[in-house]
């Protein structure tokens, strides 16, 4: 009531968001900066149309290809190499969820001592500092051309995804319920099983569903590295232009990948 | 039988919390802590059972000084020890069984815990338990399909189960109805009674305390204000404990409320 009745009213004043950045002169610098840039990033690429244009062609034969896919005349390598890549999915999330379970407890700060914690962490940060081509080449070099090496490289790069996303997880738990477990005097093992793994079981199961996806798609990539997989099926018939062959391929993965989507949203609304 | 001796908590913040509380409870007394928010009532009690460590000071059970125990040693003494929340604290994915189950847990090992093989007797137990709070039908319905009320009546079975001697209720009201909350007390202190347990219960409704317990510790700022029988607690001691603030209409309240008790 002192403010309505003050020299400056209440009523009839304007109001407006405060902006993002206070001072008006560096805001209109970043925003004249950014278009600067957008500017001078677009003048220094360099195409070179008469090389589009010829390239055109290449491309629209392999865009028609997908009319007329040739799932035949190389049915029996398409069929090979696709087990081969599922049976890659599977072993390698099997492998790498069973190894992420323990890091991500050890990676979450609510449940284990810091040394620990350190450890894990660090196990994860080089997870996912190397790409999946990388440890694939590197691996590769090491077992040879096959699918054993994707099934390493894989099982690695899952330990990172999941591991870090499953910790957050635990991290964000509702720390009371897990509290009362203790307050009971439960021991550490028990108080994981009752108070903390009924919390984050959803989110595991869904994060687990969704790498056997993810895994699936790099099994096809990295195959173009000798990893095994469709993906070298699929580098042999690119290799030969045989983009009808190609073509069967690719439907083959979308197919699968889309019904490994439907099948994981299915299995991701059960277990809320 | 519950002994309290300069029990201090300062926070890594520098906030003092408990200023060298002293307080000594008597086989089966059961007492109701009041004060403020912030006054360090749920810290007193999470001291006890060491879910917070306190700084400095000592903490009796029986004969036993808790504050020095090893990790093992306080396991098996915060079995003597049940447990009763402000938002129940049930693990809302498991079943209304293995909520009163977990109780069980310092008790039996990890593999019978993980497979869920208790005792014939501690399932025995739960389902007496869960009959004596009106919840035997329940047993198999997951914990986050249950009211509020029901909760706070599973979280009780959970903290009887563990045949201990003293009770450790923080807010168990705070999140109930009125009338839930005064069904909710009167359990907790005729289980009390019954099984002669004692009891410490973080409460913030003065009337409800009163009505329902017979000794009443306010607690301002860390320090103890106030330690005698409901009824002592006038205006000047209310002021004392939270503060200035029109006293009259809450214990007139309260005897209205006792009429109403009577009445029923």
């Amino acid at each position: 009531m002192s403010a309505a009745d003050g020299s400056a009213p209440l009523i009839g004043k304007r109001w407006k968001k405060p902006p993002f950045v206070q001072r008006t002169w560096l805001r209109w610098l970043l925003i004249l900066g950014f278009g600067a840039y957008l500017v001078a990033a677009f003048m220094t690429i360099d195409v070179n149309w008469s090389r589009v244009y010829e390239g055109l062609e290449r491309g629209k034969q392999f865009v028609l290809a997908f009319t007329n896919p040739d799932f035949t005349s190389r049915s029996s390598d398409i069929w090979e190499g696709m087990v081969e890549s599922i049976v890659m999915t599977i072993t390698s999330s099997v492998v790498g969820i069973a190894i992420s379970i323990p890091i991500a407890l050890g990676a979450a700060r609510n449940v284990a001592p810091l040394p620990i914690y350190l450890i894990c962490r660090g196990i994860i940060a080089i997870s996912r500092a190397l790409q999946e081509i990388i440890v694939a080449i590197l691996l590769v070099a090491i077992f040879g051309f096959g699918p054993l090496a994707g099934f390493f490289t894989l099982s690695f790069a899952t330990i990172g995804f999941l591991s870090k996303l499953l910790a957050e997880d635990i991290e964000s738990m509702d720390k009371v319920q897990a509290e009362a477990i203790k307050a009971s005097g439960a021991k550490w093992t028990q108080w994981i099983n009752y108070g903390v793994q009924p919390q984050v079981m959803p989110r595991l199961i869904g994060l687990s569903m969704y790498r056997i996806d993810i895994n699936f798609r790099e099994s096809a990539i990295l195959g173009l590295v000798g990893a095994g997989g469709i993906g070298a099926t699929l580098n042999t018939a690119f290799d030969r232009y045989e983009y009808d062959t190609a073509a069967a391929i690719l439907i083959t993965i979308i197919v699968i990948v889309m019904a490994l989507e439907y099948l994981s949203g299915i299995i991701r609304a059960r277990v809320q | 039988m519950l002994r309290l001796e300069k029990l201090v908590k300062t926070y890594k913040t520098g906030d003092q919390a408990l200023k060298a509380v002293d307080l000594e409870i008597p086989e089966g007394q059961v007492l109701a802590l009041i004060g403020p928010s912030g006054a360090g009532k749920s810290t007193l009690i999470r001291c006890i059972n060491r879910l917070v460590e306190p700084t400095s000071g000592k903490v009796y059970l029986g004969q036993t000084e808790l504050t020095g125990l090893s990790s093992g040693a306080l396991r098996k003494e915060r079995r003597r020890m049940g447990m009763i929340f402000q938002e129940y604290a049930l693990v809302e994915r498991l079943t209304v069984m293995e909520n009163v189950l977990s109780g069980r847990l310092g008790y039996v090992g990890f593999w019978r815990s993980f497979l869920r093989k208790y005792p014939q007797s501690d399932i025995d137990e739960a389902f007496r338990l869960l009959d004596r709070v009106g919840l035997a039908h329940m047993a198999d319905k997951r914990a986050d399909e249950l009211s509020g009320g029901q909760r706070q009546r599973v979280g009780i079975c959970r903290a009887l189960i563990q045949d201990p001697a003293l009770l450790l209720v923080d807010e168990p009201t705070a999140s109930l109805d009125p009338k839930t909350s005064r069904q909710i007390m009167r359990l907790i202190c005729e289980l009390c009674r019954e099984r002669g347990l004692a009891a410490i219960i973080n409460i913030h409704d003065v009337a409800l305390a009163q009505m329902f317990v017979q000794r009443v510790i306010g607690l301002r700022f860390g320090a103890m204000v106030y330690d005698g029988p409901p009824d002592g607690l006038t205006p000047e001691q209310l002021t004392e404990i939270y503060g200035e603030e029109d006293w009259e209409a809450t214990i007139e309240a309260v005897d209205e409320d006792d009429d109403i008790e009577a009445a029923e």
